[in-house]
């Protein structure tokens, strides 16, 4: 997926005129801000949870390669294969690989951004082989040629005729006037659809919220169901993750279960977890003869022991776009890269470069509302500033702005002139305001004035009216306030 | 008035304010009231002369250099003080919260920094929690509702103290606003550079102050009452903004920020 993070801007902009989206994401919040609270509400322990799993993270990230190995000789005495992806490039030729050697026509897949970091679905497009998304946000999406606008939601931003019109255009062959008009009636569609592709798929591709270590298994969390049945159904199974997602042992995985469907949903459990051990053994049912698992770095690995590191705890919930304003108001595709959100402004710059993402990071109040809600503590609005502070240094912001930033600090690091600058500055607007108090334009503030009006000041600054009561208070020999 | 008094402060009670550039421009009254809520608290209120900016704003723009200068002068200004407190919730926590990071790898400001750290209060956050303040003399008639600030709630847990004292306050009247806790769309620079999204999110924020049907807007950061303020007169609502300190302190004679005289 080519980003345009930089567009930030524009796409925002974009967003905010689209009274579809503003729907969408307006109300996106308010209800899964309210189930999650809930059912935090209803779990004493949660903030001691949230501590383990940030423990646990630390922990893991310190020894990052060890547990990684662990993994790898246990997936392989499970008789599964790990392929080790620095780049993009890297695992795309791999999971080539592995379709063009057992002749794959068809691969079904279950929700994965990992694969939407690879921009997977075009390069197998390419290759003659046909990817089918059996999420049913993610078909939903690939009719439509979108990219998804949350990591956990990936069509929240489509609202229920979008999809009817989609389903309608996509499945000339049913009749046209058939009711569409419920979620249900679209699930039980999307469900006929794939049915068919779930058993012509030569191999399944999913993501994976975890890797155990001490098992060697990969572990998938969903609601729908379609990540097993790609799993299982087809002969080959292969794994698409990252580095940082390994865990050090099954105990720990009830740790993030306890923390994960709250945080993404308010849901105390999802319907599903799938915990995947290798290819399928002798007298088993069902499975795979192939375990597959695809785990890729493409600049992970340089985040750790660096300032940024915690970024690599995410567990990939959702709760910092849910919980977030900015987001709020303009959506998942205007961060224009995978990743949205405080979670897309924090990790994005460490992936394809603060040079081509400089504005996400910059795309935030930090009003810290993400970093309250984050079930691993990741300290977002800290690692946003510290993307900021690369920006600064390699002078990638305007020169007005870093001139006007170090004409402030000068003139604050000299109180006496500063006080008399000030005292003008106060004056000047005061006069500015008139009677009406206030300034519907100011240089270099349009961005201010063009929505709102800048509420003049009293006039004469507080400093200086406190030595002019000094003063006074002086001459009449009277005590009272001081100035040190 | 009535004094708990949890934590003596020194013995003298004296305490340095930090009036905050913003106050210091635009709103000096905040810092009128405050050293008046702080007097009637039994406190000794020095302003320290040197004082200016926190540093934040370069702090927040990636200046990193400047704003540890700043804080290394708000540091050595500061010093000496048993108590430092400051009428914003953001300001307060950039000396809290952020100082201590910003000079961690100084060894010798570090200490200093955390110092200065631990005795630095939002100013309801010290007349309630560290002076045990239950309540305050003052009038105001009004049906009011107050906007938490993102920084002082968030990194300093300023929610009930102002609520409080307010409830103290003979003739107001509380209404709680529909997402108070949510941010205002300030943000320092944020609400130039990326106007558009600050809009969307002060847009929301007026809704929610309408419909509580509240005729005061109080809060206790001058850049979000600034950014509400001026949105609401550009509205041509009838909702005055005010600081929390002037309706705690009783000094409401003033016009309400961006209204005319
Ligand atoms: S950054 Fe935290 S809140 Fe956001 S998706 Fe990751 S784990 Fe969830």
């Amino acid at each position: 997926m080519q980003p345009s993070c930089n567009s930030f801007k524009q796409q925002a902009a974009q967003a905010l005129r689209d009274p579809k989206l503003q729907g969408a994401f307006g109300k996106l919040g308010d209800g899964l801000q309210a189930r999650r609270a809930a059912a935090v509400g209803q779990l004493p322990e949660f903030e001691a949870l949230r501590e383990d799993a940030r423990r646990i993270k630390r922990r893991v990230m310190s020894d990052l390669d060890t547990w990684l190995e662990q993994f790898e000789q246990k997936v392989r005495g499970q008789g599964g294969h790990l392929h080790w992806a620095s780049t993009a490039d890297d695992a795309r030729e791999a999971i080539l690989a592995i379709c063009q050697r057992v002749g794959a026509k068809t691969v079904t897949k279950g929700k994965s951004m990992v694969t939407e970091e690879l921009g997977l679905n075009d390069y197998l497009v390419d290759q003659g082989i046909t990817p089918v998304e059996t999420d049913l946000g993610e078909y939903i999406l690939q009719l439509r040629r979108e990219a998804p606008s949350h990591i956990v939601m990936p069509a929240v931003h489509l609202a229920q005729d979008d999809i009817e019109r989609t389903f309608v255009e996509s499945h000339p062959q049913l009749p046209p006037d058939r009711d569409l008009s419920t979620a249900e009636s679209l699930v039980a569609e999307a469900r006929q659809e794939l049915r068919e592709l779930f058993f012509k798929a030569d191999v399944g591709i999913t993501g994976a919220n975890f890797m155990i270590a001490e098992t060697g298994s990969t572990v998938i969390v969903t609601n729908e169901g379609n990540g097993d049945l790609t799993q299982t159904l087809a002969r080959v199974h292969v794994v698409v993750t990252t580095i940082e997602r390994v865990i050090p042992t099954l105990e720990d995985l009830s740790t993030f279960l306890r923390l994960l469907p709250r945080s993404a949903t308010g849901q105390d459990a999802t319907a599903y977890v799938t915990l995947s051990s290798g290819p399928k053994r002798e007298g088993d049912m069902h499975g795979p003869e192939e375990f597959h698992v695809v785990v890729l770095d493409n600049g992970r690995s340089e985040l750790l022991g660096g300032e940024n590191q915690d970024i690599l705890n995410c567990i990939r919930c959702g709760a910092c776009m849910n919980h977030c304003p900015v987001y709020g108001a303009v959506g998942g595709h205007a961060y224009g890269w995978v990743y949205p959100g405080p979670l897309g402004a924090a990790l994005t710059p460490a992936l394809i470069g603060v040079e081509k993402s400089a504005a996400l990071p910059n795309a935030s109040t930090f009003c810290g509302q993400c970093v309250a809600v984050c079930p691993v503590k990741i300290p977002l609005t800290d690692i946003m500033r510290r993307w900021r502070v690369r920006e600064h240094g390699q002078k990638m912001t305007s020169p007005l702005a870093r001139a006007g930033l170090s004409v402030w600090a000068w003139l604050a690091s000299r109180p006496a002139l500063y006080r008399k600058l000030t005292g003008l500055a106060a004056w000047g607007m005061a006069l500015c305001g008139g009677r009406r108090r206030r300034l519907s334009r100011m240089p270099l503030a349009g961005g201010w004035t063009r929505y709102r009006d800048f509420p003049a000041p009293e006039g004469e600054t507080f400093h200086a009216q406190l030595a002019r009561r000094k003063k006074r208070a002086s001459k009449t020999g009277a005590g009272g306030l001081c100035h040190e | 008035m009535e004094l708990g008094g949890k934590l003596e402060v020194g013995r003298s009670r004296r305490v340095a304010l930090y009036v905050t550039c913003l106050v210091d421009v635009m709103r000096p009254s905040v810092g009128f009231a405050a050293i008046k809520l702080l007097e009637d608290a039994g406190c000794e209120v020095v302003i320290p002369e040197h004082q200016t900016c926190c540093g934040q704003p370069a702090y927040n723009a990636g200046g990193e250099a400047d704003a540890k200068a700043l804080a290394r002068q708000v540091v050595e200004t500061f010093e000496p003080f048993d108590a430092v407190v400051v009428p914003s919730g953001s300001c307060a926590g950039m000396i809290r919260d952020h100082y201590p990071k910003l000079l961690a790898a100084e060894p010798e400001w570090r200490d200093r920094a955390a110092g200065l750290a631990a005795r630095t209060h939002e100013l309801t956050s010290f007349l309630v929690d560290v002076l045990g303040l239950e309540s305050v003399e003052a009038d105001y008639k009004g049906t009011v509702c107050y906007h938490d600030s993102c920084a002082g709630l968030r990194e300093l847990n300023v929610k009930q103290q102002p609520r409080k004292l307010l409830r103290s306050v003979r003739g107001v009247e509380m209404r709680e606003m529909d997402d108070a806790e949510v941010c205002c769309g300030f943000g320092g620079l944020f609400c130039v550079k990326y106007a558009d999204i600050s809009n969307q999110m002060v847009s929301r924020k007026m809704d929610n102050i309408e419909a509580s049907g509240a005729d005061t807007l109080l809060a206790g950061d001058l850049g979000c009452l600034l950014n509400m303020a001026g949105k609401l007169t550009r509205q041509g609502s009838r909702v005055k903004v005010r600081h929390v300190a002037e309706v705690l302190a009783g000094m409401t004679d003033l016009p309400a920020i961006g209204e005319e005289h």
